[in-house]
């Protein structure tokens, strides 16, 4: 009798705590506490703290990390702002195709562009050398990408979309009627601008600084591949330098420290700058909006946006596709240089290539799916208050996306090499590490899709005599399809291309494409790495078309961003 | 006995009290509404009926017995309910035919009889060339003709409607509420109607429950209800009214300026002391010259302060004998009167009000 009075969904509730507790909880806790563990003997200590801040090397790379971090975000407003202002507000001829090359920059790994930039502008035998010393006569070529400024730029021409995306939608609520309103009280076009337009998108385009900085301090591949070789200690190489045989972890908890506190404390900004909503969400719908006739500047306007793409999306491609399909790359470009023999030899010849294909997908899919059923049963019991407490249950569902990807591994490993679970070895540690790191962006979508379903639809079910499981599976259900189907692919996306996680993660049974282009990536065989890389690209592309189908133009440039 | 009764029906949400010790019979067949502001607590009712909400206190019985009380609520789908929803709830990803077929497959009856009924209930809406369209395709009439269809053809024990016209413009609306009268008058279903529009509730009830702030304030059939009205909330809430203030003196009652026998009233013996009454604009007639003395009305001297051509009417305010009170008068558009010209009221004591809650007050 007390059975049946019983609410059963306070199993459903008990599933998912326990379901958090594994995947953010536990790694969380882990991380903090083993940084004050001896690793010896585990008694409380400080000494992890003393090894990680005690030598002028590591304290150099923090601020290395952050001198990178400024810079690559300032670069990012050069390039991102005056691209969206473009787009948005001028009749720039050419729109469509800058809209694409930005969809393209953000499809392309950033590790990729690394490697696609050591082909570029490699000291001496990269192509703008070469181009450079054709054009000149001179012995040696002026660009080094082994350099800070390389460093900068390559990871800002894979994070100036965040600047694109975030000042473009600012941008667009802005109505000419509210520039016409300074006009009218007397005010120029340069007064305008600056009182009212800059003003207007200053929060979105100090949310996205914000997104590109922390996005900078926190990447791997692209200092891995660039700064490692290039001798420029970061915060992310020196993490990774701990665990070099015998794995430190305690210390590269410790660590980690500030890397969490940063970005935690910065996106708690971020989102205060977001939400003063007051400021944008006043100009409404109505007001027509007018674009600014540039004359014959705006052919200027369309070089320059090309120009950026070109530095972030065509040249990179056009060099990994001519690698990915030439016998050696210096060769150049002829027709006796053509050869099927590096995908080949990925695809097929290499059983090691050949299964980290399969894992890619495999483990992309299967952490997608779960990221997805997670987010969706948390977002369903707290839209519907089916249990108390249901708010700190999305909080934790939203935290990882405060946890840099590399710290995440870190919590992973210090929670999952020993019993009782010992998940280290086996492709589950890669997979829950996935899931949990794009846990957040799965519970944004699900969120909004059940938002979107009126409760009454439900209710109407019920009254009718069907119970909550027919109205799940008959109403909500086929309702959420479409979304879903959307929201899948946003976390499946990212996960086939993770680097950062992966690689504290993966053994040698379990390596995935990413883990393997920077595996392979010291042996400077470029044509093999860019075989993988287009493998990679292959497959999302195939994905976001297959988005761009179910979900429409703005997939991934505005969902992804603004989760 | 009694259909649907509700039995001292409390709701609490934190300190809030949502409905507060409200009871209601329905005998079987009848069509009540819940008439009241935004906030008054018909809709937090209307869902303790269909059990998605549990009670605070009090029980809701169904032919005798308890479904929902507070220690056990029968779930919605075991009460053999329909209702109809604001939004209308119409799922979207079926057509008009599944939506109406639904409630008829849960309770497993055969494919033939489904098909007999869901045909014969789409008739009877006039949806039948739309059977196979999705309610994306529908206007907003046709998808609340829907509804009703899907709640109607279960013939369920109870129906409830919340607010179900508030989502339609207005000539439509005055149309459903017809359409609504008529399908209930063809099936006879016992009915509870969530409502802020008199006119909706006048139109299709056979009562009206007025509520106010989580209260019953009045029960009554519509003409009952506006003709005699028994609280200063639902006087004021149902049309048009003047509140007349006076005291009790001797044999008269004394109001601002004028004074009215106490014999003149039905209820003379129960007054005394402080009364209020609401008396309707058009309950007042004005004279240029003084009507002749009846037994039943009783006549005023006044001035015109105000006045408004409507069309229909003529609205005017007049002041009885210069004093602070203003009544607001409705005339045939032919009885015209200037601002500040002398007029003469006259008032029938059996049309003013007494309202109860001034008693004692």
């Amino acid at each position: 009798m007390r059975w049946r009075h019983l609410d059963k969904s306070v199993f459903l509730w008990l599933l998912l705590v326990a379901a958090l507790l594994v995947l953010v909880i536990n790694p969380l806790a882990r991380l903090v506490w083993s940084s004050f563990q001896d690793g010896a003997t585990g008694a409380v200590t400080l000494d992890n703290y003393l090894a990680a801040y005690g030598r002028w090397r590591y304290l150099e790379a923090l601020v290395n990390s952050l001198v990178l971090g400024l810079a690559v975000a300032a670069v990012c407003v050069v390039f991102g702002v005056p691209m969206a202002w473009a787009v948005s507000r001028t009749d720039m001829p050419g729109k469509g195709l800058v809209w694409a090359a930005i969809l393209g920059t953000f499809i392309m790994p950033s590790y990729l562009g690394a490697v696609a930039w050591i082909l570029l502008a490699g000291p001496n035998a990269g192509w703008l050398n070469r181009v450079y010393m054709g054009l000149t006569g001179a012995a040696a070529g002026p660009f080094n990408i082994y350099t800070m400024a390389g460093l900068v730029l390559v990871i800002a021409c894979y994070s100036f979309p965040y600047m694109f995306v975030f000042t473009r939608s600012a941008l667009d609520l802005i109505s000419s009627e509210m520039e016409d309103a300074a006009t009218t009280l007397g005010a120029g076009v340069l007064r305008t601008t600056l009182r009212v337009t800059l003003p207007l998108t200053l929060p979105a385009m100090m949310a996205a600084f914000i997104v590109a900085f922390l996005e900078a301090i926190a990447l791997f591949g692209v200092p891995a591949l660039i700064a490692l070789p290039g001798r420029i200690q970061l915060m992310t190489t020196t993490l990774w330098q701990f665990f070099e045989f015998p794995p430190r972890v305690q210390v590269a908890a410790a660590y980690a420290m500030p890397l969490l506190s940063i970005t935690a404390l910065l996106f708690w900004l971020q989102q205060r700058l977001i939400a003063r909503k007051g400021y944008v969400a006043l100009t409404g719908k109505g007001g027509e909006r007018r674009v600014v006739r540039l004359g014959a500047w705006r052919w200027v306007m369309l070089g320059y946006c090309l120009f950026i793409t070109s530095l972030s999306f065509f040249l990179p491609m056009v060099v990994v596709l001519q690698a990915a399909f030439a016998k050696a790359w210096g060769r150049g470009f002829s027709l006796d240089n053509l050869t099927l023999a590096n995908l080949r030899f990925v695809i097929v010849d290499q059983p090691i290539t050949r299964a980290a294909t399969v894992h890619t997908f495999v483990y992309g899919g299967v952490s997608a799916a779960l990221a997805l059923g997670l987010a969706l049963a948390i977002a369903y019991i707290v839209h519907r208050r089916l249990v108390p407490f249901g708010r700190a249950l999305s909080y934790v569902a939203m935290a990882p996306f405060v946890i840099p990807g590399i710290v995440l591994a870190i919590g992973f490993y210090a929670a999952y090499t020993s019993p009782p679970l010992a998940l280290y070895g086996t492709a589950w540690i890669l997979i829950l590490a996935f899931t949990t790191r794009f846990l957040p962006i799965a519970y944004a979508n699900s969120n909004a899709a059940i938002r979107a379903i009126n409760p009454e639809l439900e209710d109407a079910v019920r009254i009718l005599g069907g119970g909550r499981l027919l109205a799940l599976r008959r109403v909500v259900g086929p309702l959420l399809k479409r979304g879903l189907a959307g929201a899948f692919l946003l976390v499946f996306i990212p996960a086939t291309r993770e680097l950062s996680s992966a690689i504290f993660l993966y053994t040698t049974g379990t390596q995935v494409l990413s883990v393997l282009l920077f595996d392979k990536s010291d042996e400077g065989n470029f044509e093999y790495l860019s075989a993988i890389g287009l493998i990679l690209v292959l497959g999302t592309v195939t994905l976001v078309l297959a988005g761009l189908r179910l979900v429409g133009r703005d997939f991934m440039l505005t969902r992804t961003t603004t989760t | 006995m009694s259909k649907l009764a509700l039995r001292h029906l409390s709701c609490r949400f934190g300190s809030v009290t949502a409905v507060d010790d409200i009871s209601l019979e329905l005998a079987s067949g009848e069509f009540v509404s819940l008439l009241g502001p935004s906030g008054c607590g018909k809709t937090t009712t209307l869902r303790l009926i269909a059990g998605f909400l549990p009670p605070s206190g009090g029980t809701v019985e169904m032919d005798g017995d308890p479904i929902s009380s507070p220690a056990s609520a029968l779930p919605p789908e075991k009460r053999n309910m329909s209702m109809i929803f604001q939004s209308y709830a119409i799922w979207p990803n079926m057509t008009v035919a599944q939506n109406v077929a639904f409630g008829l497959e849960v309770r497993r009856l055969a494919r033939a009889e489904i098909r007999a009924r869901v045909g014969h209930i789409l008739d009877v809406v006039r949806l039948a060339p739309f059977r196979d369209r999705y309610p994306a395709e529908l206007s907003g009439g046709q998808q609340q003709r829907v509804a009703l269809a899907r709640a109607i053809v279960v013939q369920p024990a109870v129906l409830l409607l919340d607010e179900p016209l508030s989502n339609l413009d207005a000539n439509l609306r005055e149309e459903m509420r017809y359409e609504i009268r008529r399908l209930h008058d063809e099936f006879h279903i016992t009915t509870v109607y969530v409502t802020h529009d008199q006119a909706e509730a006048m139109v299709t009830s056979d009562r009206i429950a007025v509520m106010n702030q989580g209260r019953i304030e009045q029960v009554d059939e519509p003409r009952a209800l506006y003709a005699r009205p028994r609280t200063r909330f639902v006087a004021g809430f149902i049309g048009r009214t003047n509140f007349l203030d006076g005291e009790v003196h001797g044999a008269e009652v004394v109001f601002d300026h004028f004074a009215i026998a106490l014999a003149r009233f039905d209820e003379s013996p129960a007054l005394r002391g402080k009364v209020a009454f609401s008396l309707r604009p058009q309950s007042i007639h004005l004279h240029r010259q003084p009507p002749a003395a009846s037994e039943r009305t009783c006549v005023i001297p006044g001035r015109v302060v105000q006045r408004a051509y409507l069309g229909e009417h003529w609205d005017y305010a007049v002041r009885p004998k210069d004093g602070e009170l203003q009544l607001r008068v409705t005339a045939r558009p032919h009885e015209v009167f200037e601002v500040n010209e002398h007029v003469w009221l006259e008032v029938d004591p059996g049309q003013m009000a007494l309202l109860g809650s001034s008693i004692g007050t």
